[in-house]
């Protein structure tokens, strides 16, 4: 920059210092907390401890990387992350898209009390939702080997039988989020002009050809936004969820083992920084090419749905 | 679905189908709430039922005769909420309020340095290694409330909220002299209110629901907010016996109702939620809402 460059660019910092001082705590944090961890990648490439520091710990290139590749795990986890993610995306989207089109033709008290009873679940925290999926699951005493029973089938235990659990997570997925999802639907589906449906109810439109010609192309914008979002999304995934509800049971890991639960047992339990660290920085790379990926192709579809 | 939508029945079907989906988000729930409340021999012979055999407060007695592991989590969540929404709200607020002004020349690069952290991060590895090894906050109150006091996701939120703001209002304040804070403090915070309960009411949800900071920092007993207290109980169903031998109370070990004591802390830890959750649900549909328009 130019010797005037600076000049102007200083005198806009004084004149702005009032508004500077009010944003600077708040970018203090996310320096500290958002950005120095970024550059704390590198010890993905180091084998680090404790005692030694980040500074400290030798370099040992791609070690890290080789050792998670190497192993069956990272086929497992990596599968594991985008199938569930796939799975919640699809259902969900679904269904919240069908309760949002059918809550439109309902009365507001109607509206007020179905969003209250749906969004419910979205406020308990996954510890307390497994309490919940205890209850119906425990093995001897819970509600669905009950049901079994009454109808004659086997009973099954649920925490040692990972072929179903891709199946209840996405059931407990679906249960959680649906009120969320579902609002954000309904508050496209309001944004709509009313004038449409009166124009088209004039000619003659029946509800269901107001829905498919008028409500669902006005809203696909919305959906594409939405739905990309989550695919960018894909190679994260909710840790509480698939720690809490599994009870972290190692005979479930070939349907449930994550990404996220994956590098939280390297950290904590097995206390591999190395290699929680290497894969950490797998899922931020991926998952940021993800995001850009994502963007480009909606800009190219429609540039006002773009994220940036 | 054609004549179905004209006859008044369309509309009953869909009052059903949600009537129905609307129990089926309430009953579990309810399940925890009706093994706590009964008694436990009826649990060990008949299992979980929805509605009790007997109904019992026993195991709220049994956990309110020695509450002191219990106030203590209720102590923690209650200080890390209060004190983490009231510093979170103002220091987002701040922050959001600068870059809302248009005339502020840093804004949009500022808002780009904010807004990139929601596409890119560290990982969790480098960030439980500042903080464990650099920041050196582990095992302290502090621990359970600096890492959420900026979420990315608020600031934008609440920035979007007072770009609403007319700046003529902030222009005819300066002509009568005030400064920036003075601005801030006396008129842009009043104004905001709606969007303070918003953010605020996120906020607080996010830090009284939250375990992951006290399971990746925290291993002092008397820091051990509810959720993860709730957490470690469900992992450990020796967890309530010990506490309460090491309290100093006899009690009869095998007379321990485990079962319901255990869904009767599950109800109490998500209790305070679900008394403020329909109150503020305006408040929250709308900041959702707003969220997701402007993304």
């Amino acid at each position: 920059m130019g010797f005037a460059k600076w000049n102007n660019f200083w005198r806009g910092a004084i004149r702005s210092k009032g508004l500077i001082g009010l944003a600077i705590p708040g970018l203090l944090f996310v320096i500290v907390f958002y950005y120095l961890p970024m550059l704390g990648v590198v010890v993905a490439f180091k084998d680090f401890n404790f005692s030694d520091g980040l500074f400290g710990s030798k370099w040992v290139g791609l070690q890290n990387f080789k050792f998670f590749f190497q192993s069956d795990a990272a086929f497992q986890v990596t599968r594991n992350t985008i199938l569930l993610n796939l799975s919640f995306i699809i259902i969900t989207n679904v269904l919240s898209l069908v309760f949002a089109l059918l809550l439109v033709g309902l009365s507001r008290r109607a509206v007020k009390v179905f969003q209250t009873t749906l969004f419910f679940p979205y406020f308990l925290s996954w510890v307390v939702v497994s309490y919940v999926t205890y209850a119906l699951l425990n093995p001897q005493l819970g509600v669905l080997n009950h049901l079994l029973e009454n109808f004659g089938f086997d009973q099954v235990n649920w925490y040692l039988e990972s072929k179903f659990w891709p199946y209840i997570l996405s059931l407990a997925f679906l249960w959680k989020n649906i009120g969320y999802s579902t609002l954000i639907f309904y508050t496209g589906l309001l944004g709509i002009d009313k004038s449409y449906y009166e124009a088209a109810s004039i000619d003659g439109a029946n509800k269901w050809q107001q829905m498919t010609k008028i409500s669902l192309p006005l809203l696909t914008s919305l959906i594409t936004l939405i739905t990309l979002l989550q695919v960018g999304k894909i190679f994260y995934s909710d840790f509480g969820m698939f720690y809490f509800l599994t009870a972290d049971s190692g005979a479930l890991y070939q349907t449930t083992d994550v990404i996220d639960t994956y590098v939280f047992r390297a950290l904590r339990v097995s206390g591999d920084i190395g290699m929680a660290s290497a894969v950490g920085l797998y899922q931020a790379l991926v998952g940021f090419l993800l995001v850009v990926g994502v963007n480009a192709l909606v800009r190219k579809f429609n540039k006002d749905n773009a994220i940036f | 679905m054609n004549a179905a939508s004209k006859l008044p029945w369309g509309k009953w079907l869909t009052l059903a189908w949600f009537t129905v989906f609307s129990i089926f988000c309430i009953i579990p729930f309810l399940y925890i709430v009706s093994i706590s409340l009964s008694n436990e021999s009826d649990i060990a012979n008949y299992g979980y039922k929805l509605i009790p055999k007997h109904i019992t407060t026993h195991a709220y007695d049994f956990l309110l005769q020695s509450p002191k592991q219990l106030l203590s989590g209720y102590g923690v969540s209650i200080t890390v909420t209060v004190i983490g929404t009231v510093a979170s709200l103002l220091i987002t607020t701040k922050l959001a309020y600068a870059l809302s002004r248009k005339d502020f020349g840093g804004a949009n690069s500022l808002s780009f340095i904010v807004f990139f952290t929601m596409l890119f991060s560290g990982g969790l590895v480098p960030w439980y290694i500042l903080i464990k090894r650099y920041l050196q906050i582990d095992d302290s109150l502090l621990v359970l409330i600096l890492p959420y006091i900026i979420m990315p996701w608020h600031v934008l939120l609440m920035k979007g909220f007072l770009s609403d703001i007319p700046p003529a209002l902030i222009e005819s304040a300066k002509i009568d002299g005030a400064g920036e804070w003075r601005i801030f403090y006396q008129i842009i915070l009043p104004l905001a209110k709606p969007a303070l309960a918003t953010v605020a009411l996120f906020i607080a949800f996010i830090y009284w629901n939250d375990w992951w900071l006290a399971m990746l920092f925290i291993d002092n007993q008397n820091l051990i907010p509810l959720q993860y207290m709730l957490y470690r109980i469900m992992n450990n169903i020796q967890f309530l016996s010990t506490s309460m031998q090491s309290s100093n109370i006899s009690i009869d070990i095998t007379a321990m109702p485990n079962e319901t004591a255990r869904m009767a802390i599950a109800v109490m830890a998500a209790g305070p939620i679900l008394f403020v959750f329909p109150f503020f649900q305006k408040y929250f549909v709308k900041g959702l809402t707003v969220g997701a328009v402007k993304g």
